[in-house]
């Protein structure tokens, strides 16, 4: 095991540049393909076709589980055997595959060419792909290209990197006035909720990113502001900024606190006068705290553990410890961006022992000495965990269901909740 | 490049890992990209292992690629030997880690482990989940039963008389479709026939149980896919014969119960009188007539396939209409089954094609795997799975073996069942204009006295039904209506009042034969009349 200490971890008082312990060994963890997942349900009019191996085909069909549709608006192109003798070959191919499939689905407006550990090993330009295919089927078709590979992406990443790809085509912003871009995608209910919420707070206009439809894609200048709804999007946040844009800092909405927060730095940055905030979340914010209350008795005091997945753990562990009292043993996340969760390290207890990246075996070797209550982890720890008297919540839901804002606060506080009761509850 | 948006098979190193997770004693070391992990979810989650797969994988990442991925692998096998103390380990490159081109194989022996150290190089661009499964499993019992191999020319031992014959039961994995329960009902049936069971392997078996192997008299093939390589190089360098047929079905159980009575020299007489199966009787009784000449469509791997058509065909009187199969190793075999049915073989693993096939053939029960009980709910065609891939619910609780005279009763429910659903179903369509029926109608057993007298009589409806159903159905014999056959003749609506009274399954095909009768015939409007013309033309 490498266990590096990070070196700016000298004034240990600073919440932000508290010491973190930087991991490396074996990564139980999803790559970026995953994140296709649920992009593809976001932006209805999108394919994502992988370019990889019969390997990355089968991974999106075991995350997509019983999402089996008649046409899904995912595929791969399987490179094969003769793909891989020269380069000129597999770019033929690809052309082919493509225009085979667009013809099947005249639909699509937007195709995503997906770069996996294959294709990203061989070095197939998938960039000059997708510009060559796009010069052929536009204007009917775009067509980009990111990388979703394990090598370079985990799990949500993947979202940061399809997005990160659609910045260079979004409209520039005419307008003096300033814009909300909501960057990070969300279920449709949570972002109709925030929607409501911005306009009677008078923030505006908003758009979401990624959007619904590719043919309504959010236009970003100077006058732009950034709230980013989830943490895992540096590298679009970075490309919003080269164009412009400006980051307002906040903690994720997540909770009560966290959702008022992250709504405050929106109000704040558009001028909102405090009375009308606190008059406007009011009645969201009762009711979210009322909601939560059932779910006190039963997490308060539990002990949690996060092992990394979805860069979702710090945000959550906060608002599991500071809403719910909670105790956190351990904290992972596959990546920390220490500006990103600057807001949130803030928030976050200062004994809570913090982890960027993973070393699978070890870190299991913690958590059963840890004893905890309660494990967040991957699929392929959860029931081995289980069977060794550990509860688990297994962690993928908390990216598939609605989790952010005040009405889901409770919501999310029950994902934790119900696998406490199960146990608690069977006798045999 | 192949366009591919769902597969019947994993990749190779999938199957190896289905061998050493079945395995008890083994690790597998495999050098590959962070995120192949995910595969071990397959085993915690669909089969739902309580035991995480032995597997230690190398994850490496981009910024791995420029420094050592060599060391990196070692490191990993270094470690995994120290924390799992197994007593042999696989090792191998999923399809990233074979591109980078480190030599796991070399690597691990350089390391100097007292145990055996076994590379598996598994070509993840030509070859598939089953085959990666077979070639673990055959590189496995070569290495390690290899050592105990009699010198060539060497004849077997005679049992000696009194002593009770003893075989392997070989093929079973992890992730295998009902694997767990035909091994539990196959060796039940083996010790009725006072056979012993050596080495079930690779599921339950440690390598040193392979190192037995030998031990022996003959092999027990339950699934060729995956034990066929390593059968074959057994019976040639232990001499052992192994079985052909698989006990799927009352009639092969019964002729595996001769095939192995006769490899272990006892008498399979009285365990063939016994037969405890309800198959048979069940399918002779009255209540299954309806059975009779349904269409049926098969698809999944080889043996299942090929099994579930015998079965069909004999032993439920089904009509096979369709036969297919992934497995393209076997693609042989599957060929000559369909050829004894009359059937074109589909050997595809294209989920697309078969898709196509099935909407072609308007079959009334599919039999497949996963993807086919999708193509059928699609369709709106009942539907049972016979064959892997598989979703977690075919992965019970309950017994449910495929194999042997359990098996048969197993088979006879599963594939019944969603029939009787699709009569019910259609019972229900059929009556919805019923006043009886009605929403708010008050049941009839309250004695609201006026229930009518003249009732339909439910029984004589059942009997009925199937007396129209498969009329209409021989028409598939002839070539599917062309697409666009609705092109001219338009429905007048009494005829498309009786065309809904036509059995729901049966129902899509009886209009494009129509429309294609109505349009050959130069028909303008489809009347009642028309469409029994069209029923008694295509009836011929």
């Amino acid at each position: 095991m490498t266990v590096h200490v990070s070196p700016c971890a000298a004034p240990a008082v600073d919440p932000v540049t508290r010491e973190v312990r930087t991991e490396s060994g074996q990564r139980e963890v999803f790559c970026g393909l995953t994140g296709i997942v649920w992009l593809h349900r976001k932006i209805q009019d999108a394919f994502f076709l992988v370019v990889g191996s019969r390997t990355c085909a089968h991974l999106i069909q075991s995350a997509a589980g019983v999402m089996i549709f008649a046409e899904p608006r995912f595929g791969t192109a399987i490179m094969e055997e003769k793909d891989l003798a020269g380069l000129t070959d597999a770019n033929d191919e690809l052309d082919r595959v493509v225009t085979q499939l667009l013809a099947r689905r005249p639909d699509i407006k937007l195709l995503f060419l997906v770069g996996s550990c294959p294709s990203e090993v061989i070095k197939l330009d998938l960039s000059r792909a997708a510009l060559r295919l796009s010069q052929r089927f536009s204007p009917g078709v775009r067509i980009l290209n990111y990388s979703g590979s394990g090598i370079e992406t985990t799990f949500t990443q993947g979202e940061d990197a399809c997005l990160a790809s659609l910045v260079p085509v979004l409209p520039a912003a005419e307008d003096e006035a300033a814009s909300l871009l909501v960057v990070g995608s969300l279920a449709d209910v949570v972002e109709d909720q925030f929607k409501r919420m911005f306009d009677a707070l008078g923030v505006g206009p908003v758009a979401f990113f990624p959007p619904r439809k590719s043919t309504a894609l959010p236009s970003v200048g100077p006058n732009t502001k950034i709230l980013m709804a989830q943490p895992f999007l540096p590298d679009t946040v970075r490309a919003l900024q080269e164009r412009g844009a400006k980051r307002l800092a906040a903690p994720f909405p997540f909770g009560v606190e966290g959702t008022t927060a992250w709504l405050r730095a929106a109000a704040d940055a558009f001028g909102v006068a405090p009375a009308h905030f606190d008059k406007v979340t009011e009645p969201n914010r009762a009711r979210a705290e009322r909601a939560l209350t059932a779910y006190k008795s039963e997490l308060a005091g539990r002990r949690i553990f996060f092992f990394p997945d979805s860069q979702l753990e710090i945000p959550l562990a906060r608002f599991l410890a500071r809403e719910l009292s909670m105790q956190l043993v351990e904290v992972a996340t596959p990546y920390l961006h220490r500006e990103h969760l600057a807001e949130e390290l803030k928030l976050l207890p200062l004994d809570v022992a913090l982890t960027e990246g993973q070393d699978v075996d070890h870190q299991l070797d913690r958590c059963r000495a840890a004893r905890p209550d309660i494990v967040v982890c991957g699929l392929g720890l959860a029931n081995p965990l289980e069977a060794e008297g550990i509860t688990t919540k297994w962690s993928i839901e908390l990216v598939f269901t609605p989790i952010q804002g005040y009405e889901q606060a409770a919501d999310l506080a029950e994902l934790f909740a119900r696998p406490l009761v199960r146990r608690a509850k069977l006798v045999a | 490049m192949q366009l591919t948006v769902w597969t019947y098979e994993g990749p190779p190193h999938v199957g190896a890992m289905r061998v050493a997770t079945g395995m008890d004693g083994l690790h597998y070391v495999l050098h590959a990209p962070q995120g192949d992990t995910y595969a071990d979810l397959l085993f915690t989650m669909i089969e739902r292992r309580a035991k995480r797969p032995p597997v230690t994988y190398t994850t490496f990442a981009a910024r791995d690629l420029g420094k050592d991925t060599a060391e990196l692998f070692m490191t990993a096998a270094r470690d995994a030997y120290a924390r799992f103390q197994p007593q042999a380990m696989i090792v191998g490159a999923s399809c990233t880690g074979s591109l980078i081109q480190d030599d796991p194989g070399g690597l691990a022996k350089s390391l100097g482990f007292p145990i055996p150290v076994i590379p598996i190089d598994l070509p993840a661009y030509q070859r598939k989940e089953n085959w990666g499964a077979s070639e673990t499993f055959y590189q496995l019992v070569r290495a390690i039963a290899g050592p105990k191999a009699p010198p060539p020319g060497t004849k077997r031992a005679e049992r000696a008389p009194g002593v009770r014959a003893i075989c392997n039961l070989l093929g079973p994995t992890a992730l295998g479709f009902r694997h767990r329960d035909d091994v539990a009902e196959i060796t039940k049936l083996l010790g009725q026939l006072g056979i012993d069971v050596n080495v079930t392997a690779p599921m339950g078996a440690t390598p040193a149980d392979l190192a037995r192997l030998g031990d022996a008299d003959f092999n027990v093939v339950l699934y060729p896919e995956i034990a066929g390589q390593a059968a074959s190089w057994l019976h040639r360098i232990f001499h052992q014969p192994f079985t052909k047929t698989i006990p799927i079905g009352v009639s092969a159980t019964r002729e595996f119960i001769r095939e192995v009575a006769a490899l272990a020299g006892v008498d399979p007489a009285p365990v063939l009188a016994e037969a405890a199966t309800r198959l048979p009787w069940y399918s002779h009784s009255v209540d299954s007539t309806y059975l009779t000449n349904k269409r049926v469509f098969i698809f999944g791997d080889a043996t299942h396939a090929i099994a579930a058509a015998r079965i069909a065909s004999e032993e439920l009187g089904f009509k096979v209409v369709g036969l297919g199969t992934y497995s393209r190793e076997f693609g042989r075999d599957l060929r000559e089954a369909a050829a004894k049915y009359g059937v074109e073989a589909l050997i595809t693993d294209d989920y697309l094609e078969v898709e196509a096939k099935v909407a072609e053939l308007h079959p009334e029960l599919v039999l497949g795997t996963q993807m086919e009980r999708h193509i059928a709910k699609r369709l709106g065609v009942p539907c049972a799975v016979i064959s892997a891939p598989v979703h977690v619910q075919d992965f019970p609780a309950r017994y449910a073996p495929q194999m042997g005279f359990e098996g048969a009763n197993v088979i006879f429910d599963t594939w019944v069942h969603p029939l009787m659903m699709g009569l019910e179903e259609h019972l229900l369509a059929m009556f919805k204009d019923d006043f009886e029926f009605k929403d708010g109608a008050l049941p009839s057993h309250l004695g609201t006295g006026h229930a009518p007298q003249t009732a339909p009589d439910v029984p004589e409806v059942v009997i009925a039904l199937p007396q129209g159903a498969p009329t209409l159905d021989d028409a598939a014999s002839a070539p599917a209506a062309a697409n666009g056959a609705a092109a001219g003749a338009v429905w007048a609506p009494e005829a498309e009042k009786e065309l809904q009274k036509i059995p729901f399954f049966v129902r899509g095909k009886a209009r494009r034969n129509t429309e294609r009768f109505a349009n050959e015939n130069g028909v303008a409007t489809i009347t009642v009349e028309t469409l029994y013309d069209a029923k008694a033309h295509f009836a011929r």
